[in-house]
């Protein structure tokens, strides 16, 4: 197997040369391919020129930078080493992503002169986050700076510095000048001070990973078959240990065990199929397979089924992640549709510290609380990356992974209804949903989520209010009024919604819920059938009604954290519905909220999307 | 699992992702060694049946010898083929180097099809070796309404997470042999006991390394007459594998402009 490199660092430090040389030494450039260089290198008033060697396009031979990634292959002492240029400009970060993922070995190439700059950090942490097995860092034209030798000890210690803070050993540190040679393939005189192998040296005696077939069975289902009536084929790829046919297997997320049947290939079926093959299984039982779902052996931790997931992203579009916004998550061969419930943190690569949460940008890592509209199959570390209207906007990997419904165990199987929510709907002729109100103290929420409870009873329908202070006093009664109470809170009042929505029910959960996070994460558990609703009043109109008597104690410190005094609220920016009830009289609001729920409720699509 | 069996795995994956994101797929074949080897593991994909239509972008410029394989080897694995024909060069942009210009009746005829059959998705078998601007590719491209590539507007593509969605109208290309060698394939070949068109094999101290129209490629010297043999000359070479498509090498950005038109 090839062995992969990929050459990193930032713009101008000399990758595209280090490249040349490198073909250049080994000889592995293709015949006339010296000469074109040096030809297209006159043409353009240019001393040699070796980035030519990749920089193909004319628009990157006119300007001299890298724009796309691009792979030549290198060939020296009897091995085949696949070279991954990449762009060292920010505006082209996505490339250098692209190019330097599946590398088995990153070069980072640092300018002697400039020493360590913007794009070397983040290019170090790329490749830590893309799990880049081997990292080698290259000083390069050690030729142009005084003291070679301090200078050299002195990027050392700093790029060593900056590599274990993104927690990566170094293989190697080489003194090079790719223009010239030195230290690359052949060892330099000009470097005497330096005792340590040549470039070419550190490379030859790595070696790909080979796939991981002693580790525990991982298959990725990729689709499913059905090319003659009789049989179904689950393809996809055995990720890690082997599988055969008569091995009792589990499948995440559903927790459905059967056995296999057969190995299909062609043109000829069975034997075990190891880590690395890409294959067909076929099952003794008709178990229900998806796209996304993975196999294990029954009798190992099978994969978590999860909804909430915790993740350091690699941000790729210039608008940053919101909360309450839904991406489309691509995990392993899952793809689901997920809301970030918080943003926990936000690093800025350029120098590797945290920064304000508002300050974000492309090009910034982002921490993010994320919760899935259904379960999947995934686990710690798995790379994975988001989607913002099919175009990749974030790369990472899940740090933390919570089990579906709050579980702690690490094999939990959900229990799979036999109705669906389609046959639920259907019956009843009407689809059970959350209506979450929220607003200020005194908007008038309990008012209208009471009035328009009795409207829909009347109208037949199987309504419920969950109102925040009748809940206190029962389910919630363990809480006090702290931050991570109140968010407890919101989230048992979120999670009680979803599961009387999903019976069937039209709920109408009426709390004050100031934090845009906390109602991200109700929606999110709601899987689409989440309406918000803002009662919306000014604090002045709040405080004149003040029908329980809580702002005037609140003002007279009597109520710590009371919102709208001395605690934020933050206005949905995007309600479904809005009801406004400064002005407008509470029949007008009632109406306009029964007349909202009710279409929800019975539309023909609403209806549709739940058949099944 | 060797090197072989790697590669063979990454493009089975691809060919299935191709499959499971697009609703029309088509895959172009040349006839040639690199679209026969994936055209086999396309049968291994989808385990003896290939589920889309192999298409010839004809030119009536092939070798005869070409022309009598792919009959040959349509009856033998029942394959879904047609060629669409390319319009004459006459109607392809005047300002390219003549052999060029044979070459971009191929991208007409593509963007002919594609308009009236509406492919959503084109399996092609170019390779990252055989050229510096098909190195810069992606294994999912999306093409333009007009099917034209961007090179500087790729989208990210990393650990075999795909883009595969495009605008209604356009199209993907998919490139599952990106990451193999001539050397690759030629071995993979061998292995598996593919069967390729004898034009590769030398007669009379010529044999064609690189097969294209007959206008537009020459064959090179050679005295390999096996697979064994070309597989000895090829890891002793320096000579580039197109060498012998006058097309490459007419101007230094002459591909550049073909593959930005839509070409392969």
């Amino acid at each position: 197997m090839d062995l992969r490199v990929a050459i990193t660092g930032h713009v101008d430090h000399g990758k595209s040369t280090l490249i040349g040389r490198l073909l250049y030494d080994t000889g592995s450039l293709a015949e006339g391919k010296a000469e074109e260089i040096l030809a297209s290198s006159e043409r353009r008033g240019l001393a040699v020129e070796w980035s030519f060697a990749v920089d193909a396009a004319q628009e990157e031979r006119d300007q001299a930078i890298t724009i796309e990634t691009t792979r030549v292959w290198m060939h020296y002492g009897g091995r085949r080493i696949v070279i991954i240029d990449t762009p060292g400009h920010r505006e082209f970060i996505k490339n250098m992503m692209s190019g330097a993922a599946d590398a088995d070995v990153g070069i980072l190439v640092i300018d002697a002169l400039e020493g360590i700059a913007d794009q070397t950090y983040r290019h170090a942490y790329l490749l830590r986050l893309l799990d880049v097995p081997e990292i080698i860092v290259v000083v390069n034209k050690i030729d142009s700076v005084p003291d070679a030798e301090q200078r050299f000890a002195q990027i050392s210690r700093d790029i060593r510095s900056v590599l274990e803070t993104a927690g990566k050993p170094l293989r190697a540190i080489v003194p090079v000048s790719a223009r010239d040679g030195d230290n690359v393939v052949n060892r330099s005189e000009r470097t005497a001070w330096y005792a340590g192998p040549t470039l070419i040296d550190v490379l030859v005696a790595l070696h790909p990973a080979a796939p991981l077939a002693d580790r525990a069975l991982r298959f990725d289902i990729a689709d499913v078959y059905r090319f003659s009536d009789d049989e179904r084929i689950s393809v996809g790829n055995v990720v890690a240990g082997t599988i055969a046919p008569g091995d009792r297997v589990r499948i995440a997320p559903s927790g459905a065990t059967t056995r296999v049947r057969g190995i299909k290939r062609f043109p000829e079926d069975g034997s075990p199929a190891r880590a690395g093959e890409a294959v067909g299984l076929t099952f003794e039982d008709p178990v229900f397979i998806d796209r996304g779902d993975v196999v294990t052996h029954a009798d190992q931790p099978g994969m978590l089924a999860t909804s909430a997931f915790d993740g350091v992203f690699f941000w790729l579009s210039a608008s940053p992640p919101r909360v309450g916004e839904t991406l489309q998550l691509k995990v392993g061969r899952a793809e689901v549709a997920v809301t970030i419930a918080g943003i926990d943190e936000t690093i800025d690569l350029g120098i590797l510290d945290k920064v304000q949460p508002d300050e974000s940008s492309r090009h910034t890592a982002f921490a993010l609380r994320l919760r899935a509209a259904r379960s999947v199959a995934a686990e710690a570390d798995a790379r994975c990356v988001l989607l913002r209207a099919g175009e990749v906007v974030g790369g990472g990997k899940l740090a933390h992974v919570e089990p579906a419904s709050g579980q702690r165990a690490d094999n939990l199987v959900l229990a799979g209804h036999l109705i669906s929510s389609g046959a639920r709907a259907h019956r009843n002729g009407y689809r059970g949903l959350v209506a979450w109100f929220t607003g200020l103290p005194g908007s008038g929420k309990s008012t209208i989520a009471m009035a328009v409870e009795r409207e829909l009873f009347a109208r037949g329908y199987f309504v419920y209010v969950l109102d925040g202070d009748n809940v206190r006093s029962g389910l919630n009664r363990d809480l006090r009024f702290s931050r991570e109470d109140r968010q407890e809170n919101i989230r048992r009042v979120g999670e009680v919604a979803a599961l009387f929505a999903d019976a069937g029910a039209i709920v109408i959960a009426s709390t004050i819920s100031p934090h845009a996070s906390d109602r991200a994460a109700a929606r999110a558990a709601a899987h689409g059938a989440f309406h918000e609703i803002y009662v919306r009043a000014s604090v002045e109109t709040c405080e004149s009604r003040d029908v329980k008597g809580h702002y005037a104690k609140a003002r007279a410190g009597d109520l710590p954290d009371f919102t709208g005094v001395s605690a934020p609220y933050e206005e949905p920016e995007h309600p479904e519905l809005l009801v406004d009830t400064n002005a407008s009289p509470v029949d007008t609001s009632v109406s306009a909220v029964v007349e909202y729920l009710v279409h929800a409720a019975t539309a023909k699509e609403a209806l549709l999307s739940y058949s099944i | 699992m060797d090197s072989l069996d790697r590669l063979e795995a990454e493009t089975i994956t691809i060919l299935r992702e191709a499959y499971r994101a697009s609703t029309k797929p088509c895959m172009l074949w040349s006839i040639g060694k690199d679209s026969t080897a994936l055209l086999w593991m396309a049968r291994k994909a989808f385990l003896g049946r290939v589920p889309f239509p192999m298409v010839l972008l004809e030119t009536h410029m092939e070798l005869p010898e070409v022309y009598t394989f792919r009959d040959e080897l349509i009856e033998k694995w029942q394959l879904d083929y047609f060629a669409q024909i390319c319009p004459p060069e006459s109607e392809v942009d005047q300002t390219l180097p003549p052999a060029t210009r044979a070459a971009a009746r191929k991208t007409e005829g593509l963007r002919t099809m594609l308009r009236e059959q509406k492919f959503d998705a084109v399996i092609v078998g170019i390779r990252r070796d055989e050229q510096a601007m098909r190195a810069k590719e992606r294994v999912f491209s999306p093409r333009r309404i007009d099917g034209t590539w961007d090179v500087k507007e790729q989208p990210p593509e990393f650990w075999g997470y795909y883009t595969t969605s495009v605008p209604d109208g356009a199209h993907l290309r998919v490139h599952p042999l990106l990451s193999w060698t001539e050397l690759d394939i030629w071995e993979y070949t061998l292995r598996e006991n593919i069967p390729y068109v004898p034009l590769y094999l030398a007669r009379d101290g010529k044999r064609y390394r690189s097969l294209g129209e007959k206008n537009i490629t020459v064959p090179i010297d050679s005295n390999a007459s096996t697979i064994e043999e070309i597989i000895e000359e090829l890891r002793a070479t320096r000579v580039p594998e197109r060498a012998g498509r006058t097309m490459d090498n007419e101007s230094e950005a002459s591909f550049e402009r073909l593959r930005a038109g839509g070409y392969m």
